[in-house]
């Protein structure tokens, strides 16, 4: 496997669907290559940087129209 | 995320038309529920009235909920569907996006062409991004870098990486809510991460 190739499919690798010959692959490739274990670290921080994406405070007046909504139907 | 804790008493005070409940409900979910919406419709405004009919529906059709999913998973298919039927009235084809990508996540000048000695193998290999204490403000400079591009994406992309790395659905509910194959979430989703994964590559390199 090529770094070129691994690149591809770090989002697999960390689902847990590669097949076990690939995932194989793919761990020895890790093993002599700083550049793609730097790379999947820089992946996992990536998620972990969306994950702390944080939604925006619902607005009063479109939370006001909800709940009005909800005693209309009750 | 996901348990199902307690979630049978919610339902019955929504069935009772508990005020409290539904607002804590509402409170909730509903900021993500405008997230996934607006990767769908036009307008903000848009995404505010699927969210409204999406409340309205579940409340309607408290009685016929049986508690087989989660109120979560059951709220986003609901939203998926008033969503996608909105995005058709306003002619996007929230459809045409799920093509098959074939291009690359990472530029291939950074490989080694053919015929070098090691053909596809970094020609400069990327550093390790520095530790960023939570709160720092490195930390805040990068999820704003984040959430920025996470807009920027393709929009059946950005609802992927929403779902899947905001919001926490593993890869099979967000194939059963989008209707979309394994394969293809899989494509949407690393496609999306690594947008988002150059660009805070490219804002660490620049510092």
């Amino acid at each position: 496997m090529d770094c070129n190739e691994l690149v591809e499919l770090v989002t697999a690798y960390l689902d847990g669907s590669l097949s076990s010959e690939t995932r194989a692959r793919f761990d020895e490739h890790l093993l002599g290559c700083d550049g793609c274990e730097n790379y999947l670290e820089q992946f996992r921080v990536t998620i972990a940087t969306i994950g702390k994406v944080k939604d925006e405070q619902l607005d009063p007046v479109f939370r006001a129209r909800l709940l009005e909504a909800f005693r209309d139907w009750r | 995320m996901t348990g199902t804790v307690d979630e049978s008493a919610l339902i019955a005070a929504l069935r009772t038309g508990d005020d409290a409940v539904f607002a804590q409900l509402v409170d909730q979910y509903s900021p993500s529920m405008l997230r996934i919406a607006r990767g769908y419709v036009k307008s903000h405004e848009s995404a505010e009235d699927v969210v409204q009919d999406v409340w309205i529906g579940v409340v309607k059709g408290i009685a016929k909920f049986e508690g087989r999913s989660t109120i979560r998973t059951w709220l986003f298919a609901v939203l998926v569907k008033i969503a996608k039927a909105r995005a058709i009235r306003e002619r996007r084809d929230a459809e045409h996006a799920v093509a098959v990508f074939t291009g690359r996540t990472v530029d291939p000048a950074r490989f080694r062409p053919a015929g070098d000695q090691l053909p596809g193998h970094w020609k400069e290999p990327p550093a390790p991004f520095p530790q960023t204490p939570e709160g720092s403000m490195l930390d805040k400079e990068l999820i704003a870098i984040a959430e920025r591009e996470i807009q920027r994406l393709p929009e059946i992309q950005r609802i992927v990486v929403s779902l899947r790395d905001m919001l926490g659905f593993d890869s099979n509910e967000v194939c059963e809510l989008l209707s979309i194959s394994k394969a293809n979430q899989r494509v949407l989703l690393h496609r999306g991460r690594a947008a988002v994964r150059q660009e805070l590559e490219d804002y660490l390199g620049d510092r």
